[in-house]
C-alpha cells in the first residue's frame, strides 16, 4: 500500500512523516514521531486514554488514521507544561493524588484541557459527564473530579 | 510499636512519582524500544477446547517482514510455566500451561503460534496466514457441572482441597438456627489501563538476558524463569518500568514473556510483544468465579456454633504460578472477624475452557466475605435482631488477641490475626458515618415508595506475609539519598512511601530520595508488590535501614559538631543539636563527603554513608474493615445506583494518608464494578463474549459513588517496628458484601441477591421473584 | 489490533468522492465520515476495506440547513453540532435533546449524523429519530440520486438499503410545527454506551389533545421502527398518565426484541414500557 508523506504539528514542532494509511494516528504520535506521552489502552474507542486536542478538539487519537492528521496542529500532554511551570491542570493533578499509576492520566489531562479551554463556565454536572468519557481503573475517580474543578478556578483566575 | 512523634508519616505529602507521569515522560512498557527490535505477535486458539493436529506455518513465513515463526515444536525443550512457591503444587503439575500449546487447546485465547517480524502491524497481518488443523473436544463450560477430562485420564477435577477446624457435624445438629445458601460470584479481574508487555533482550557480550516490563515480583519470576531456562540468576535480569495497574493480575510469569525471551536469545534480536486489548481479554488472568453452598449454625443467643462450605472454584484452563493459593485464601479466611468454633470447608478445584484464573486484588476476599456476610445478614433476619447486633455478638474481642486459628489439616500454616479491635473500629465507624440516622432516613425514603437501602460488610484483610525483604540505603556528597529496594511498584505510590518512611527515620529530606524498585540486577533479592507485602514487608526494611543510616551519620556528626550523638537530631538532612536547633549543624551531604572512601576523616570506619537492613517475619498483619452501602433501585430498569460508600478501615499506622484513601477508595470502586457491572461471560461453547471494553463494563465516573473514608491506627501491627499493614485490599473486600445487603434492605427482601454481579437484567429478575415487577 | 492495510483517497469535492466510491465499490471500497464505528470495527480486523474514502476535507458537506419545511442535513456534519439547537422551534430543541445521549464527547466531536445512519447500529439515537420522523435519506451515486424513506432504509442490523457505490448524502427531516410536544428517554448501563432501549415521543397538542403522535423506539430490534398502535392510543386523547401508560403497554406488546447472552426478550420489553411511559411523560411536561 501506498504510503503518504504528511506533516504533523505536534505541540508546535512539525513532523515531516511518510506513513501507511493504516496506521492510526496514536501510533503515527507514539511511533514515527516519538511522542510516547499519549497512551494507548484499547485501540477501539472505549477508554480515553489517547486523547489529544486535534485543532483544539480532544478526540480519540486511535479512533483516527494518521494520514487524516495531515497539516493539523496537535497537542498532546509533552506540550502542556511551559518550560519547568505545571499546567494547572497538571499541578492539581499532583497535588490532589488524581493518578496512581498514571496511565490514563495523559488522556484525562487532554480531555479536560479541551474541555475547559471551550467552556470554562462548565457546571460540575456537565464536568462529569464529560470526564465520564475515559476511564481509569485506579483512582475510583474522585480525585480526578476535584482537581479538575480546581485546575477549573485556578484558569477563571487567571 | 508506631513512634512516637510522627514528622512525615502519615502526611498527605504529593507523590514523588508525579513528576514524569503528568508530563508524559512515563516509561510504561510500549514506550521501552531498542534497535533492531523484532515484534512478537500471537496466534491465539479459536477453539475452546480441541485436539491440536498440525500447525502449517508456510504462508505466514513468506509475508515479507517476518522474521520467523513458531510453534510447540520449535519450543518443545522448553518447559510449561512454573509455580512460584506452593506447597499444593506437586499434584497440580500436570496441568501447568505450556508457552505454546502442545498438543491440545483449552480455552479461546491459548497461544499456539508465535510470528517474529519486523513490525507489529506486519506480524498481525502474518498470523492469519498460518492455518490450524484441530478438532473440537467437548466443552467444560462450568465448574460446578460433571468434571470432564484435562487430558486422557486426568480429570478436570484438580483438586478437592479442605480447611477444617473443631467439631464439623454437631453444632449443626445442636443448632438453634441453620442459615443455608447458594450464591456466585462473577467471573472478572483487575483489567488495568495498560495491558501486558514485555521486552526480551540479549546481551552477547555478557550472555545476560534481559526482560523489561516485568512487574509485581520481578525477582521471584527471575527464580522461576532461573529454573526454566536453565541459567544463572546473574545471567537473567529483570526490569520494572512504570506500571499501568497491577491489581494482582500484571507480574505474574506468563507465556509471552518466557516466549521473548527465548526468541531474543535465538533470534539474536531484542523482541518486543505489546498485548492489545483483546488478547489481554481472554488471555490475562482472570477470577473470582465460584460457586458456594454455605451454612452457618447459631445457637439461641444469635452465637455462631459452626460454619460449612462446599464450593465450586472455577480455575479455567490451566493452574498458573500461584496454584491452589486463591480457593486456599477463599477458605482460610472465610471465617472472617467472627468467633466461629468449628469450620469445614470443601474446595472442588476445577479446570474449565476458560481463560485461567488467578489472584485478583482481595484474592478469596471479596469472595468469602460476600458469603460469609449473606449468611449474617439471613442470621439476623431470622432472628428478628439487628444487623449490627448480630455481629456484635460474633466479633473476635480485642482481648482475645492475639487470634489463632489452627486448621486440622497436616500442613496448614495456621492464621494468627496479630492485632485488632474489631468492635471498636465498626462502633467508630456506626458513630463516624451516623448510621442509625441513616437508617431512619432510607426508612423514611421507603416509605414514600422509593427503593433504597443500606448494607453492610465486616471483614479482616491479611498482609506483610513474609519471610523477609531488605533495602539498601545510600546518601551521595551531594546530598541525594538512594533507596533500593526488591519492591515492586504497580502504581500504588511505592516510592512515595518508602520515600516517607525513610525520611522519617533517617530525618532526611523527602524531596532528595529516589527510590528504586524492581531491578533484579540492582539488589538480589526483592519480595515485591503481592499481596499487600509493599508497605509492611519492603517498608520495615527500609525503616530499620534508614535507622541505620542514620546512626552512621550521628557518629560522624558528633565527632564533627563536637557534641555527643543522642544530643543530636536529624531533619530536613540536617543534622543539628536538639536543644539548641539554631546551633551549629552539618548537612548529611557533608558527613557523606566525610566518609568518602579515601577521605582522611574515615577513621575506621566503613566508607560511605549507606547501610542494608532486613526485615525478617514469619507472621501476618491483619488489618481489618468495615463496608458500608447505600443504593437506590430503579424498579423499571433494574438499575442499581450506589448513592453512598462508606470505609471504616484500621491499618496499623498511616504512611501517607492521601495515598491511603486513593487506595480505598480506588478499590471501592473496582468492587463496585465486580458487584454491579464487570462480567467475563461466555456461551456454553466457550465462547467468551466480553473481549471489549465496550462489553466488558468497567465503571466509569458516573457510576462511582464519592467514597467517604474513616481511618484509624487503632491497633498497629505488633510484626514490624512502624506498626504497619497493608492498605490495598481494604477498599474492595467487602464491597459486595455490603452491596447485597443494601439491596436487600432496598427491596424488603434478605437473602435475595445470590449472584454478582447484580446487573439490571439480574435485578429485574429479583424483583419479579419478590413481586415486585410489573 | 491493528487495521489491514488499504489505500486512502481523501478527495475535496463530492463529486470525486462518489466516483471513487463508483471505481472501488468492487474493492471493498467504503466512505470514512467520522471514523468512530468504522475504525474500531478496523481495529479487529472485522471490517478490511481496499480503499477508504476520507469525506472530511469536503467542506461543502458540513452545513445544516433549513429548506422550506426540512432540515437539511449534510454528510459532513458531526453530532457535537447538535450541541446547540440548529435551527428555531421544535426539531432543534429535541435533536439538541438526544445528541447529549450519544456516545461521549471526542466521539461527538468526530462522528457524524450520516455515518450513524449508514452505519445503522439498532441502537444509535439517530437512527431512531430518523425512523421517528420519517426522514427522508437522499443516497447518491455515479448513476444519479434517489430518496429513501427511513422505514425502507433500515433493513437489519448494520445493513441499510444503500448499494455499494451509494454514498449517503443528505438527510431531510421535517420541521416540527411550533405547538410540537417530545420526550426521549434512554437506559444504557455507564453514560456514553448504546442504549438497552429507547424511545422517543412527538405529538402536536392541538387543543388539550395529542394529534399526530409518534413513538419510536431504538435499541430493541433489529432495527428502529414507530409503533403505529401505541400512537394510536395516544392519537386524539388527553394527555394523562392513563393513557401513557395504556400507550405504554401496547408498544411493549407490539414489540420483537432482539436477545443476547445477558438479556431476555422480556428485559427489554419491560425497558419499552417503562421508557415509552417516562417520554411521554416527558413530552406531556
Ligand atoms: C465508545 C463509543 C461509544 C459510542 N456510543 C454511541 C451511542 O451511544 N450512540 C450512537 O449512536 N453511536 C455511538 N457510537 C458510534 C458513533 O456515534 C459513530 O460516530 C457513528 O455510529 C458512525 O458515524 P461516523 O461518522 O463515525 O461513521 P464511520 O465510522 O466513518 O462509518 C461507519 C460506517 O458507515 C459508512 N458511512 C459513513 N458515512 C457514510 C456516508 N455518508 N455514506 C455511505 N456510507 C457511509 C462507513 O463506510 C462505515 O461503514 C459510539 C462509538 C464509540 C467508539
Ligand atoms: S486507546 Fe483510544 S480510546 Fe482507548
Ligand atoms: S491512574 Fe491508573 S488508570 Fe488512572
Amino acid at each position: 500500500m501506498e504510503k503518504h508523506d504528511i506533516k504533523l504539528t505536534i505541540n508546535g514542532k512539525v513532523y515531516d512523516v511518510s506513513v501507511e494509511p493504516r496506521r492510526t494516528l496514536v501510533d503515527v504520535i507514539r511511533d514515527q514521531c516519538g511522542q510516547t506521552g499519549t497512551h494507548s489502552g484499547c485501540e477501539h474507542g472505549v477508554c480515553g486514554a489517547c486523547t489529544v486536542l486535534l485543532d483544539g478538539d480532544p478526540v480519540r487519537s486511535c479512533l483516527m488514521f494518521g494520514v487524516q492528521a495531515n497539516g493539523k496542529e496537535i497537542r498532546t500532554v509533552e506540550g502542556l507544561a511551559e518550560g519547568k511551570n505545571l499546567h494547572p491542570l497538571q499541578q492539581a493533578f499532583t497535588d490532589n493524588h488524581a493518578l496512581q499509576c498514571g496511565y490514563c492520566t495523559p488522556g484525562f489531562l487532554m480531555l479536560a484541557a479541551g474541555v475547559l479551554e471551550k467552556n470554562p463556565d462548565i457546571s460540575d454536572e456537565e464536568l462529569v459527564d464529560a470526564l465520564s468519557s475515559n476511564l481509569c481503573r485506579c483512582t475510583g475517580y474522585a480525585n480526578i473530579i476535584t482537581a479538575v474543578k480546581a485546575a477549573a478556578e485556578q484558569m477563571r483566575a487567571g | 510499636m508506631a513512634t512516637a512523634k510522627k514528622r512525615i508519616l502519615g502526611r498527605r505529602l504529593r507523590r514523588l512519582e508525579d513528576p514524569p507521569l503528568i508530563n508524559g515522560k512515563g516509561r510504561f512498557a510500549d514506550d521501552i524500544n531498542f534497535p533492531h527490535q523484532l515484534h512478537m505477535r500471537i496466534l491465539r486458539s479459536p477453539y475452546a477446547h480441541a485436539e491440536l493436529i498440525s500447525v502449517d506455518k508456510t504462508e505466514a513465513l513468506k509475508v515479507p517482514g517476518v522474521v520467523d515463526v513458531w510453534e510447540y515444536k520449535d519450543i518443545a525443550d522448553l518447559g510449561p510455566i512454573d509455580f512460584r512457591a506452593d506447597k499444593s503444587a506437586e499434584e497440580l503439575k500436570a496441568f501447568r500451561q505450556y508457552c505454546l500449546a502442545k498438543d491440545r487447546v483449552r480455552y479461546v485465547g491459548d497461544p499456539i503460534a508465535a510470528v517474529f517480524a519486523e513490525d507489529p502491524y506486519i506480524a498481525e497481518d502474518a498470523v492469519e496466514f498460518i492455518t490450524i488443523n484441530a478438532d473440537p473436544l467437548p466443552v467444560i463450560s462450568s465448574a460446578d457441572q460433571e468434571p470432564g477430562e484435562f487430558k486422557p485420564g486426568l480429570s478436570s477435577e484438580a483438586g478437592l482441597l479442605t480447611h477444617s477446624f473443631g467439631e464439623t457435624e454437631r453444632p449443626f445438629e445442636d443448632a438453634y438456627l441453620v442459615v443455608e445458601v447458594d450464591l456466585r460470584t462473577g467471573r472478572h479481574s483487575g483489567v488495568p489501563m495498560e495491558t501486558r508487555g514485555a521486552i526480551g533482550v540479549h546481551n552477547k557480550a555478557s550472555d545476560v538476558l534481559e526482560l523489561y516490563g516485568a512487574a509485581k515480583i520481578p525477582h521471584r519470576n527471575r527464580d522461576t524463569l532461573v529454573r526454566m531456562l536453565n541459567r544463572a540468576p546473574a545471567k537473567i535480569h529483570l526490569h520494572e518500568g512504570h506500571t499501568g495497574g497491577g491489581f494482582g493480575i500484571r507480574g505474574e510469569l506468563y507465556p509471552e514473556d518466557v516466549l521473548v525471551l527465548l526468541a531474543a536469545e535465538r533470534l539474536g534480536r531484542p523482541v518486543k510483544w505489546i498485548e492489545d486489548r483483546q488478547e489481554h481479554m481472554m488471555a490475562a488472568n482472570q477470577g473470582r468465579n465460584q460457586h458456594h453452598m454455605a451454612q452457618m449454625a447459631f445457637d439461641k443467643d444469635g452465637k455462631i456454633l459452626g460454619m460449612k462450605d462446599e464450593f465450586w472454584h472455577d480455575q479455567g484452563a490451566y493452574v498458573r504460578t500461584h496454584g491452589a493459593n486463591v480457593p486456599n485464601r477463599t477458605m482460610c479466611m472465610l471465617t472472617g472477624a467472627y468467633r466461629v468454633p468449628s469450620f469445614r470447608a470443601k474446595c472442588h478445584f476445577r479446570l474449565t475452557n476458560k481463560t485461567p484464573a488467578a489472584t485478583y486484588r482481595a484474592p478469596g476476599r471479596f469472595e468469602s466475605t460476600f458469603v460469609r456476610e449473606r449468611m449474617m445478614d439471613i442470621a439476623a433476619d431470622r432472628f428478628g435482631i439487628d444487623r449490627i447486633e448480630i455481629r456484635r455478638r460474633n466479633l473476635i474481642g480485642a482481648d482475645e488477641m492475639p487470634f489463632k486459628i489452627s486448621f486440622d489439616e497436616p500442613g496448614l500454616e495456621a492464621l494468627i490475626f496479630d492485632s485488632g479491635d474489631y468492635l471498636t473500629l465498626l462502633d467508630k465507624a456506626l458513630d463516624h458515618f451516623q448510621w442509625e440516622a441513616l437508617e431512619t432516613s432510607l426508612a423514611k425514603r421507603r416509605l414514600n415508595g422509593e427503593l433504597v437501602g443500606c448494607g453492610l460488610g465486616i471483614f479482616v484483610e491479611e498482609s506483610g506475609k513474609g519471610p523477609v525483604d531488605g533495602a539498601r540505603i545510600s546518601v551521595d556528597n551531594n546530598g541525594d539519598i538512594e533507596v533500593l529496594t526488591g519492591g515492586a511498584s504497580v502504581g500504588q505510590g511505592f516510592e512515595t512511601t518508602m520515600g516517607q518512611i525513610t525520611a522519617e527515620a533517617l530525618g532526611a529530606d523527602y524531596n532528595k530520595i529516589t527510590v528504586i524498585h524492581g531491578q533484579t540486577d540492582r539488589i538480589p533479592y526483592g519480595i515485591g508488590a503481592h499481596a499487600a507485602r509493599a508497605t509492611v514487608m519492603t517498608g520495615s526494611a527500609v525503616n530499620i535501614t534508614a535507622q541505620k543510616v542514620k546512626e552512621k551519620a550521628l557518629d560522624v556528626a558528633s565527632e564533627m559538631l563536637q557534641m555527643p550523638a543522642d544530643t543530636l537530631e536529624i531533619e530536613n538532612s540536617v543534622v543539628f543539636v536538639a536543644e539548641n536547633p539554631s546551633g551549629p549543624t552539618v548537612s548529611l551531604a557533608e558527613i557523606a563527603k566525610r566518609l568518602a572512601p579515601g577521605s582522611r576523616d574515615l577513621g575506621g570506619r566503613e566508607p560511605n554513608l549507606s547501610a542494608e537492613g532486613f526485615h525478617n517475619t514469619s507472621e501476618s498483619a491483619f488489618p481489618y474493615g468495615v463496608h458500608f452501602a447505600v443504593v437506590k433501585i430503579d424498579p423499571d430498569t433494574g438499575h442499581v445506583k450506589v448513592e453512598r460508600f462508606m470505609v471504616g478501615y484500621d491499618v496499623g499506622c498511616v504512611v501517607n494518608q492521601m495515598l491511603l484513601e486513593g487506595q480505598l477508595v480506588g478499590g471501592c470502586v473496582q468492587g463496585i464494578g465486580g458487584a454491579l457491572f464487570e462480567e467475563f461471560s461466555y456461551s456454553e461453547e466457550g465462547e467468551p463474549l466480553a473481549v471489549t471494553l465496550a462489553d466488558y463494563l468497567l465503571p466509569t465516573m458516573d457510576c462511582a459513588p464519592k467514597v467517604e473514608c474513616m481511618v484509624t491506627e487503632d491497633a498497629p501491627s505488633p510484626t514490624n517496628l512502624l506498626g504497619l499493614k497493608g492498605g490495598g485490599e481494604g477498599g474492595i473486600n467487602g464491597v459486595a458484601a455490603a452491596i447485597a445487603g443494601a439491596i436487600d434492605n432496598a427491596i424488603g427482601k434478605v437473602g435475595a441477591v445470590t449472584q454478582l454481579p447484580v446487573t439490571p437484567q439480574r435485578m429485574k429478575q429479583i424483583l419479579y421473584e419478590i413481586g415486585l415487577g410489573e | 489490533m491493528k487495521p489491514a492495510s488499504f489505500n486512502y483517497h481523501s478527495p475535496s469535492t463530492l463529486e470525486e468522492a462518489i466516483t471513487l466510491l463508483a471505481r472501488f465499490a468492487e474493492d471493498d471500497g467504503r466512505i470514512l465520515a467520522g471514523g468512530q464505528s468504522l475504525t474500531p470495527t478496523m481495529a479487529f480486523r472485522l471490517a478490511r476495506p481496499g480503499h477508504l474514502i476520507d469525506i472530511n476535507n469536503i467542506e461543502d458537506i458540513k452545513a445544516v440547513l433549513v429548506k422550506k419545511d426540512k432540515l437539511v442535513i449534510g454528510a459532513g456534519v458531526r453530532h457535537a453540532k447538535f450541541h446547540e439547537p440548529v435551527c428555531d422551534g421544535p426539531l432543534g430543541l429535541l435533536l439538541s435533546r438526544v445528541v447529549e445521549n450519544i456516545a461521549h464527547l471526542p466521539i461527538r466531536l468526530r462522528g457524524t449524523f450520516c455515518g450513524s445512519l449508514a452505519h445503522a447500529d439498532p441502537a444509535s439515537e439517530w437512527c431512531a429519530v430518523a425512523a421517528t420522523l420519517d426522514a427522508k435519506l437522499i443516497a447518491k451515486s455515479t448513476s444519479g440520486e434517489r430518496e429513501i424513506e427511513a422505514q425502507d432504509f433500515f433493513e437489519t442490523v448494520m445493513t441499510t438499503a444503500l448499494k455499494e457505490n451509494e454514498m449517503l448524502v443528505e438527510v431531510h427531516l421535517p420541521l416540527l410545527p411550533t405547538n410540537t410536544k417530545f420526550g426521549f428517554e434512554e437506559f444504557s448501563r455507564r453514560a456514553g454506551d448504546f442504549a438497552l432501549t429507547m424511545a422517543l415521543v412527538v405529538w402536536e397538542e392541538n387543543g388539550g389533545k395529542i394529534k399526530n403522535a409518534r413513538i419510536g423506539l431504538g435499541g430493541v430490534e433489529d432495527r428502529p421502527r414507530r409503533i403505529l398502535a401505541a400512537e394510536e392510543i395516544l392519537n386524539n386523547a388527553v394527555p394523562s398518565d392513563e393513557v401513557f401508560r395504556k400507550a405504554a403497554e401496547i408498544a411493549a406488546d407490539n414489540v420483537d426484541p432482539i436477545e443476547d447472552h445477558a438479556t431476555p426478550a422480556n428485559y427489554r420489553r419491560d425497558l419499552v414500557k417503562a421508557l415509552t411511559r417516562r417520554a411521554c411523560e416527558q413530552a406531556s411536561m
